[in-house]
């Protein structure tokens, strides 16, 4: 299966920012990797664009950290191109590649200092002093750790191993930088500060991104497109807010925040809209240029902070009656865990909303789904 | 269209074709390989070939085919049954057997006091076991002379306690070698087995005596199939040149324990019988071979990677 | 483990007591006065002194050392090699070559003797080279060196984060730098390990060096297994002593070079 670029829907506001028209950085067509036992990656297709930040999500074992070292010359395919800048680089080790990895475990050369690492490219490529110092001296303070030049990796914490990491990537002045779960063993305080500061980073450099992550709010906070990838092909690749507010199927609603699923059948449709009859009754959704088609059994979805609280009844389309079993509160929001019949819901409401002043397990509500806010389910 | 990419395999960075890293083997473990097979797995199948070999009047190697020397192994020498031979060999084995079960014995319990020490402790402890390990066998060997003989100080303890007569040393004997044998193996059983030990997860242990198991029984369903990989690497370490030992006996023993190893360096020394050598170091090879692949069978069903040193 | 009991504090410390008797028995005797060994008789370092005038103590001696030098050499070279490729390269063949190279670790001495013999006197008839000396003793040596030198320097690399020399290489580094600038630096400790094991095991050997040895190529080993079954006299004592002391520290050493620490992630 290959990746869609689904287009960004007509109700949304301005998208992070459109890179779309800039050259390719990398093309990756009909990639396959086998192992033993399984398959690594199905016939994955993917274009990333020049300036861009791309980030691989997706669960352990769907493939993307293959994807990255596949990319870097680190592993081979067993079939499919991939192409850096325009060019084949089959048969191009890794060495000779425009592009550089910053890996998971840091990989620092223990026995040499921090300066030395960050040296470690351009001697290889034999560039001369005094270019390589002032590089060096640049890229340093980039990543802001000139004062720990002279130390071993052994005696950095985890969050300066990562800077040098990152610094002795980018001193080569790669066309695209590689980027394996970097912040994946850091505390949760240090990863957002240098998710930030990594983001800024990129901005600042222009250079294109690859970033693989498990971590959804990662993912969002900062790249411009996503691919989510599930054992071994691309289930969904596209900006960020188009991945969150239309997901194509269950996986990957569910894995970008959390659905509320409501299954049914179709009652009628037509190319605007669909009736579902669903466990809490009939229900109208909006259709959209690309939803799956309208027959049979189907699935609805919608985020929980789409999912509307009324203060009473009323009258309006959409809407039922249901009993709140849990209230979470989260600070400035609440989650209410409804049940509505067969059908259980999560809302997620702000705090001071009238609707749910007072709000208390064991009450009933009136509960609305905006028609416009259910999302069309591929599975 | 492109070339067949499957030729091509990345490697910890590098990337090779099959060729190249056929090429890269033979610059890096090539040199190695061909030496220990030239100077010793060659000359191995030579020894197979000289023991059906004859002697020559002058004790040169004839080139007759023949079948006496393993038939003079088996005791069906030159004049009518001779069980000189087929003793030799029976009692080798059963010295090295011996050896093992005795190491095994002494083996455990140090295994095991090992491993319930606390970090430091058990490094100096485990320290001291391979000191001795690393020290020159002949030394430690005769050695055992100067304690076992008339006027060392278990000789005269072992008279005073009334056990052996006055003056009399306690070498040469079997008891002796037993001592040679057990002080020379027995860090070649304990290391292996408390590589063991240490991973050995008690919890099961103490779920079976939870269940009502005794100790006997705890050890044997418990605690041996845990500690099985290492035990088994230990024995066949010890077991195997236990068979072809020659400076203990020679040191230790007397007349009456001439092993495999004497028998062979007679062959080659005095009696200057290569041929008639050569079988009965035909033996000793079988009996590696032989504790080579036991120990393949058993790595492979712990999911251990043999031919891993436990150095 | 649970803490030990006294009955096994008890035996091990037996056990202790066992293994080291006969290193302790030497060393004391070495400075026993009496002139046949027999009961003590008095402390005093003659014994010691009469090393240094014995010709044939010191020639020996010097055999060793050369012995011992010439073998780790080229059998650490050879090992390092060896444990290298096995770690990196695949080829047809490879499982077996590796059963293969095991032997000479298990090998009883003797079998291994007795093979180096034949392919002495093979090549002798053949080509008239290798008559039984110093030559020999060291290429027997270096056979059963090999694989410990191989062992030790495989398990090293297996060990190494592969994303270190993945990095050398996505960095810039070809094959060749990588090698010299990445991976020989950090497996060089273990290499220097392998060769003082190498070096331990060629000076502790009797029995190889025995069969493959020629006139005026006696090892110290050699001497000692002579003059032991001639009766043992205290200078050997103060001889072994002496042999003993360099083993301890032969095996102590590498145990500290060895202890260089893993690159580790945080994860």
């Amino acid at each position: 299966m290959s990746a869609t670029t689904t287009d960004p829907p007509a109700d949304r506001a301005e998208p992070r920012r459109s890179l779309a028209g800039a050259p390719l950085a990398i093309e990756v067509e009909g990639l396959t990797r086998r192992f033993a036992d399984y398959t690594a990656l199905d016939a994955v297709d993917v274009t990333i664009r020049e300036g861009e930040f791309f980030s691989l999500l997706g669960p352990s074992g769907c493939g993307k950290t293959t994807l990255l070292r596949i990319i870097g010359g680190l592993d081979h395919a067993d079939a499919g191109v991939v192409r850096i800048g325009g060019q084949d680089v089959r048969g191009i080790p890794a060495h000779k590649r425009p592009v550089n990895t910053v890996f998971q475990s840091y990989a620092l050369f223990p026995h040499l200092s921090v300066r030395d690492n960050v040296a470690f490219g351009l001697r290889m490529k034999r560039v001369p002093e005094p270019d390589r110092g002032r590089r060096v001296e640049r890229a340093l303070e980039l990543v802001q750790i000139g004062a720990l030049a002279g130390r071993k990796p052994a005696q950095l914490s985890g969050g300066q191993k990562q800077r040098v990491a990152l610094a002795r990537a980018l001193v080569n002045e790669p066309k695209v930088l590689l980027l394996d779960e970097p912040l994946g063993a850091l505390d949760l305080k240090l990863r957002k500060e240098l998710q930030v500061e990594l983001l800024s980073l990129q901005r600042r450099l222009g250079i294109t991104f690859v970033f693989v992550t498990h971590d959804q709010e990662e993912a969002l906070v900062m790249s411009d497109r996503v691919a989510v990838m599930r054992a071994g092909t691309i289930e969904q690749l596209g900006e960020v807010h188009q991945l969150y507010e239309r997901p194509r199927n269950r996986f990957v609603g569910q894995f970008l925040g959390s659905v509320n699923l409501l299954e049914g059948t179709v009652q009628a449709s037509s190319p605007e809209e669909l009736a579902l009859a669903s466990p809490v009754g009939t229900l109208r959704a909006v259709r959209r240029p690309g939803d799956p088609g309208a027959t049979g059994k189907l699935t609805l979805a919608i985020r929980p902070e789409k999912v509307r609280l009324l203060p009473d009844f009323g009258k309006g389309e959409n809407r039922f009656e249901c009993l709140v079993e849990q209230v979470i509160y989260t600070g400035n929001a609440s989650h209410y865990h409804l049940r509505c019949g067969q059908q259980r819901l999560t809302a997620e409401a702000m705090n001071d909303a009238p609707a749910v002043r007072g709000l208390q397990p064991g009450q009933r509500v009136a509960v609305e789904l905006p028609p416009a806010s259910l999302i069309v389910l591929e599975d | 269209m492109a070339p067949a990419q499957r030729t091509i395999e990345v490697r910890f960075g590098e990337q090779l074709t099959r060729g190249g890293q056929i090429a890269r083997s033979a610059f890096t473990s090539g040199p190695a390989i061909a030496w220990v097979t030239v100077l010793l797995l060659l000359p191995m199948v030579g020894i197979l070939v000289t023991s059906v070999l004859s002697r020559g009047p002058y004790g040169e190697i004839a080139p007759v085919l023949t079948t006496d020397n393993y038939k003079r192994l088996l005791g069906f020498g030159l004049l009518g049954f001779d069980p000189q031979y087929p003793i030799i060999i029976a009692r080798s084995l059963l010295l090295a057997a011996g050896t093992t079960v005795v190491c095994l014995l002494a083996g455990f319990p140090l295994a095991f006091f090992i491993s319930s020490l606390p970090g430091r402790a058990k490094q100096v402890a485990l320290t001291l076991v391979v000191i001795p390990f690393w020290t020159n066998l002949l030394i430690r060997t005769y050695a055992w002379q100067l304690l076992l003989g008339p006027d060392g100080w278990l000789a005269e303890a072992a008279s005073a306690l009334g056990l052996v007569d006055e003056g009399s040393p306690l070498y040469p004997g079997t008891f002796a070698v037993y001592l040679g044998m057990l002080c020379a193996y027995l860090p070649f059983l304990v290391l292996p087995l408390y590589t063991s030990v240490e991973k050995i997860d008690w919890a099961i242990a103490e779920a079976a005596s939870d269940l009502g198991a005794d100790g006997p029984r705890v050890f044997l369903h418990a605690i041996l199939p845990q500690v099985m990989p290492g035990m088994v690497a230990g024995m066949i370490l010890v077991f195997i040149p236990a068979t072809g030992q020659f400076v203990i006996p020679d040191l230790l023993g007397g007349a009456k324990t001439v092993m495999l190893g004497n028998a062979i360096q007679q062959q080659y020394g005095a009696s200057r019988d290569w041929p008639f050598g050569a079988a009965i170091t035909l033996v000793g090879m079988v009996v590696v071979l032989g504790g080579l692949l036991v120990q393949q069978r058993v790595a492979r069903k712990s999911g251990q990677p043999a031919g891993e040193g436990m150095l | 483990m649970r803490r030990a009991s006294l009955p096994l504090w008890l035996t091990s410390a037996a056990l202790y007591v066992f293994l080291y008797a006969p290193i302790v028995v030497v060393i004391v005797y070495s400075f026993n006065a009496a002139r046949h060994g027999g009961p003590w008789r008095g402390f005093t370092w003659r014994w010691y002194a009469t090393l240094l005038d014995n010709q044939d103590k010191l020639l020996a001696a010097r055999n060793t050392l050369v012995l011992g030098g010439a073998s780790t050499a080229v059998s650490t070279l050879l090992g390092t090699g060896l444990g290298y490729g096995l770690s990196r390269y695949d080829f047809p063949g490879k499982r077996l070559f590796s059963f293969l190279m095991y032997i000479p670790v298990v090998i009883p001495d003797i079998v291994m003797a007795v093979a180096m013999l034949m392919f002495y006197s093979l090549v002798r008839q053949w080509l008239g080279l290798f008559e039984l000396g110093m030559t020999t003793m060291v290429l027997a040596h270096v056979t059963f060196q090999i694989p410990f030198v191989a062992i030790v320097v495989r398990s090293r690399m297996v060990g190494m984060d592969p994303a270190i020399e993945e990095a050398a290489h996505d960095l810039g580094a070809s094959s060749l730098q990588t090698f010299l600038h990445v991976t020989l630096p950090m497996i060089l400790p273990a290499v220097v390990a392998g060769g003082m094991l190498a070096f331990t095991l060629s000076l502790d050997d009797f029995v190889v060096s025995f069969f493959t040895t020629g006139p005026g190529a006696s090892t110290l080993p050699i001497l000692i297994y002579a003059s032991v079954k001639r009766g043992i006299t205290p200078d050997i004592n103060a001889l072994s002593s002496l042999i003993i002391l360099i083993s301890v520290i032969g095996t102590v050493l590498p145990m500290f070079l060895q202890r260089s620490p893993k690159p580790r992630g945080e994860s």
